[in-house]
Formats: C-alpha cells, structure tokens, sequence
C-alpha cells in the first residue's frame, strides 16, 4: 500500500534562515500521526509543503502517492485542511461556507447534500446549518473547519494545531470530534501540535526541533526509550535516605519540590526492595511513568516550555521580516 | 459544546458517503468562477450599509455640486441643457469606481482573515479565482451604478432603452477594468491600510482628470496631457457621447459640450475608446493571474 505521505531529504530556506532542514518520514495509510515541536520548529512549514502552499528547497515529498510539487492539483484533491488561522468566511453561513468549498473542490452536486448533513452531524453542527459564522463561539468555528476539510472526502486530513487558542475544555471535545471521525472515516491524520497530552492521541509521533526530527516512533516506546520512571518519597530523614540510596543502590537522588526524587527503570518492583532495605521511615511514595515531556527533554536537552521562549523570539523576528505573507499564503 | 454534539443525531457509522472528487476540468474551473462571483453577490447582499454609503459621493457632486455650479457654468453652457445633465456622464462613472476598487480590497480582507487561503489550496487554476473575483466586483459595482442611474431623469437625462443600455454595457467595463486593477494591486498590497491608502491616491486623481466635470477640449498644453493619460477618460467620454446624442441639441452645442477625445488633433474613435478600456482590463488582469500563480 501506498503511504499516505512520504518525504525525503526535506529542506526549506527563507533567506537566511532554515526552517526546516532535511527531513525524512513515511506515514502510513491510516495513520494519525503527529509532528510535536515547540512554535517555530519547522512544523508549519513543513505542512505548508505538503499541502502544497510553499515549494521545498530540496528534496521531495508525496502525498497520497503524488509529488506535492510536480503533481499539484491531484495532491490538492486528496487533501483537507484545517489550518491554526481560521479561514471562514465569518459573513456567510456555516452551510454557505460548505457550499463554497463544495464548488470549488468539485464535489458532484448529488452528493452534496448528503455529505454536508453528514459532516455536519459529526462535528455537531447540522441545527446552526443557517447561522453566520461570526456568531459561532471560537470551538464551533474550528469544528465547522473540521467538518469543511471532510466535505470532499479526502485521503489525507492535515490539521495544523488543531486546537491552538481554544479552552481547555473546547480543546477536549475537539479531540473527540478527531477520535470519532478516525472510526469513522477512512482517512490519514496529520497533525501538528506543541502540547504534549495532544500528541498522546497520535499512533506515531515525530518530535521536530529546529528544523530537525530529532525522534520518531509511537508515543510508548518514545517514553519506554527513556527507560526510567521517576520515584518520589518522603521520608524522616532525607539526607540520610540520599546517602542510603546511593550506599545500597547506587542511585542519583536529589530533593526536588520538598521530596527525595531519583529515576529508576520499572519503579514499581524498586519500591518492593526499597522498603525491604532501607531503615529510615518511609512516609510516602510515588512513581510516575516518564511523559512526553521528559522524552522531549531527553531528545533535546530543554522543555518545550524552554524552546517556546527562545524559538519565540526567532519566530517573532522571522513574522516581522517575511510580513504576513509567510503565514497567509 | 459536547451537548449539542450527543443531541445531534449520528448519522449511520457504516454509511459513510463516498465522494469522489474528480478530475479538474474546465467545467469544474468554470464552477469555481461561479461560486467566487456569487460570495461577492452574497456578500453586497448582505452589506446593505456599503451600498448606501457609496451613493452618497456621487449624490453630494450630481446634486450638491452640480446645482450649486450650475449657475456660473450656465454662461458657458448652451441654453436647454443643464449642467446637472453635462457631468451626469462623470458621475455615473464615479458612482462604480469606489465599489469596484473596494470589491478588490476584500482580496486584501480574505488574505488578513485567512479565507484567501481556502480559495489557494483548492484544486483549481488561480485564473478560475481571479477572474469568479472580477466578474463579481463588476457586477456588483455596475449593480450600484444602476441604482445611480435610476436619477438619470432628476438630471435631464432621457430614459431611453437603448441609452440605458449602452450605458450599463459602459459601466460593466468600466468596472470589471477597476476590479482587475484591484485584484491586481492586491496581490502585492498585503496590509488593508496600505491598500486603502493607495485607492485614495489613485481614485480622486483618476476622476478629477477624466473629464467628468468639464470638456476635455480647449484645455492648458500640461492638463491636456493629463487628461489623455487617465484611462477613466476613455469610459467617461463615450458615456458622455451615448447620453449626448439621445438629447435634442444644435450641433455646435454637441461639440462645445461632447468634443471627444483628441490625439494631437486626430479624434479618437468611440469604438476604439471602449478598446482601449477592454484591452487595459484584460491586461491587468493577466498580471493579477500571474500575481497569484506564484507560490513561496
């Protein structure tokens, strides 16, 4: 079976700056995979080409089995997005806006009406059909995205942070909408995202870091490929529990947040031993599960939250250089 | 938000509605055309206040300005023709000329809101979307030019059929020349000040030069020229001339009043007036086409 997308030594320059420098990947058809970066990692840019809004530097990159540069509009057929930015039209109708997306991709008109109550239905907006999408809330315009980038049946669902500048609770139920329309269509999933709890939702997930993928594989074995868990107790002495652990077992502990912390791989039959050696009272203990977050901070030495700040500021700069032609386009 | 969602009612999970997009086609180019033309006439549907307000301009000069120099230009006027009847021609050219242009600007709007986007990533030739986005400014536009037209009695001007006619054919290309000069500046201006700012620059000059208020003979070497560069003057005249020979008046009247366009002596041709609007509309609107096949 064809993958769905497929990219080869991918680059793109703006001037002097690299957004995205030589990446390879392959999605398979079905597929709900994610790019997991902080803001300006080269995410965007790279969906850009592949939706064949930007031309790649060097390299290539099909999708739906066709080259994104020399087969244009079939790749355009096969595609459906839902971009960071709204790109309603906020004067006319939800339904208006489906029509109008409905003429430009061709969809046989006989077919229309049945699709738009479908999509429609799924994103759970058929009763505000008639509505003016100026008067629907930030969630209901993102899912009417949602439901317009199914209209013509794509192969390939491209949703750029899908849930970017959303509630936390709006943010949920969209994923719901995204898990549903999974079961229900027989469609690839690409997505972007720089929240970590997002990317969990993915099959695979491609950690991007300027410009670069630094890992890929499914969000289990990313965490599993750290190893370790991380164990937190508290205890009468924490000095001397220091001392003991790295006495009896070897381990690197250290106070953090008021508890004794070190990692361990499979903590769950540490802690058995730990209460069977150590002397000191144990009043508490917690073993976590490495996250994405510590995968990503494993791959590329900072938290997500460290790349925002200074990728932020590069990105700023790059906005303020290339106008908004960068992003509109 | 996940309420209304349980409310709905699911559609059959194994019924899923196969739609195959097909291949691109000029049918499916001219179906795009279509639905780009008709979001511009939902649109000036829906924005009534745009339609009134650009009707005050031309109202303020035919009425306001017209009445009020009618007086003074009456000594150079021939008797039984008002000079209300004289810049009417002008003025009907005005009442298109902010509607076109603005129906350009909202290619500026569509890229500032992202919709530009929706309409770029489509399976379709970039020349279905700017020429579904110039036929629409142009209808639009000439649809506002023929509510102006509706006061061509209160100005003297008779409502003939076939004058009405050739007048509406007149601002149709008068206003599909604008919208292609819009759409054409809009694929460079991307910021909605800058554009709006250039229309002010361009606009008042293009009218103020194009013979709508006097007649372009007899005028000093330096405005003559000027006059004969501005492309309005090429639509305003033979609007002037179709309005000018459904009215009763001597000869001398008719060629004091509707001289025609000169070339260093040479009379330009009605026919070839209209021409040379069509072709400078066509013109920009290969290069607003080229603008937007570009990609990053």
């Amino acid at each position: 079976m064809t993958p769905a997308v497929s990219v080869s030594a991918l680059t793109k320059r703006y001037g002097e700056i690299e957004a995205v420098r030589g990446i390879d990947f392959e999605v398979a058809a079905g597929e709900t995979f994610g790019f997991l970066g902080p803001n300006g990692a080269g995410k965007s840019t790279t969906i850009k080409i592949l939706c064949t809004l930007a031309d790649p530097t060097s390299g290539t990159a099909r999708v739906a089995g066709h080259d994104v540069v020399r087969e244009r509009d079939t790749v355009r057929r096969n595609i459906g997005l839902v971009f960071q930015d709204t790109t309603l039209d906020s004067y006319l109708t939800g339904e208006q806006n489906l029509r109008f997306h409905a003429d430009l991709y061709g969809v046989p008109k006989a077919a229309f009406a049945p699709r738009l109550r479908q999509v429609l239905e799924m994103v759970g907006l058929w009763e505000r059909r008639g509505g003016v999408v100026a008067t629907y809330s930030g969630g209901m315009q993102r899912r009417l995205e949602i439901a317009r980038g199914l209209l013509h049946a794509p192969r390939v669902l491209f949703l750029d942070e899908p849930t970017v500048g959303l509630d936390p609770q709006t943010r949920v139920s969209i994923w719901d909408y995204i898990n549903e329309l999974k079961k229900r269509e027989d469609i690839t999933i690409f997505l972007t995202t720089h929240y970590m709890d997002e990317a969990e939702n993915c099959d695979r997930i491609a950690i991007i870091d300027h410009g670069k993928i630094v890992a890929l594989d499914t969000p289990e074995a990313l965490k599993a490929s750290i190893g370790k868990d991380r164990v937190q107790i508290s205890t009468a002495d924490d000095q001397a529990a220091i001392r003991s652990l790295a006495g009896d077992f070897g381990l690197d502990a250290a106070v953090h947040e008021g508890l004794v912390t070190f990692s361990v791989e499979s903590g769950e039959h540490f802690v058995p031993k730990l209460f069977g050696s150590m002397a000191i009272p144990i009043r508490s203990v917690s073993v976590s599960r490495p996250s994405l977050d510590d995968v990503f901070m494993s791959y590329t030495g900072k938290t997500i939250r460290d790349a925002e700040a200074t990728i932020g500021d590069r990105n700023r700069r790059m906005a303020t250089r290339f106008g908004r032609s960068m992003g509109r386009r | 938000m996940a309420t209304d969602a349980i409310e709905a009612v699911q559609p059959d999970l194994t019924d899923m509605i196969r739609v195959a997009v097909p291949e691109r086609s000029v049918r499916h180019d001219l179906r795009a055309v279509s639905i780009v033309w008709r979001r511009e006439l939902i649109r000036f549907r829906t924005d009534r206040l745009r339609a009134i307000t650009s009707l005050v301009q031309p109202i303020l000069f035919l009425f306001v300005l017209g009445t009020g120099l009618s007086r003074l230009a009456s000594r150079g006027m021939p008797p039984g023709v008002d000079f209300k009847t004289f810049i009417y021609p002008g003025v009907l050219a005005m009442s298109v000329l902010f509607t076109a242009i603005f129906s350009a600007a909202s290619i500026v709007w569509d890229r500032e809101f992202g919709f530009l986007r929706e309409m770029l990533v489509a399976p379709v030739r970039r020349w279905a979307i700017v020429v579904g986005k110039c036929l629409g400014g142009a209808t639009v536009a000439t649809f506002q030019g023929i509510i102006f037209l509706a006061l061509a009695g209160v100005a003297g001007v008779p409502y003939n059929p076939l004058l009405l006619l050739t007048l509406v054919g007149e601002l149709l290309l008068l206003s599909f020349t604008l919208t292609a000069f819009g759409v054409m500046m809009a694929a460079r201006i991307k910021q909605i000040q800058a554009f709006m700012a250039l229309t002010q620059l361009f606009v008042l000059p293009l009218f103020f030069l194009s013979g709508a208020l006097y007649p372009l003979n007899g005028l000093p070497a330096w405005l003559t020229v000027l006059t004969r560069i501005d492309p309005l003057s090429y639509i305003v005249d033979p609007m002037r001339h179709a309005v000018f020979s459904h009215l009763t008046v001597n000869a001398r009247a008719l060629t004091s009043l509707s001289p025609g366009i000169t070339w260093d002596g040479w009379l330009v041709p009605t026919a070839l007036s209209v021409a040379l609007v069509a072709v400078m509309g066509l013109a920009m609107l290969t290069i607003a086409i080229a603008e937007f096949r570009k990609t990053e």
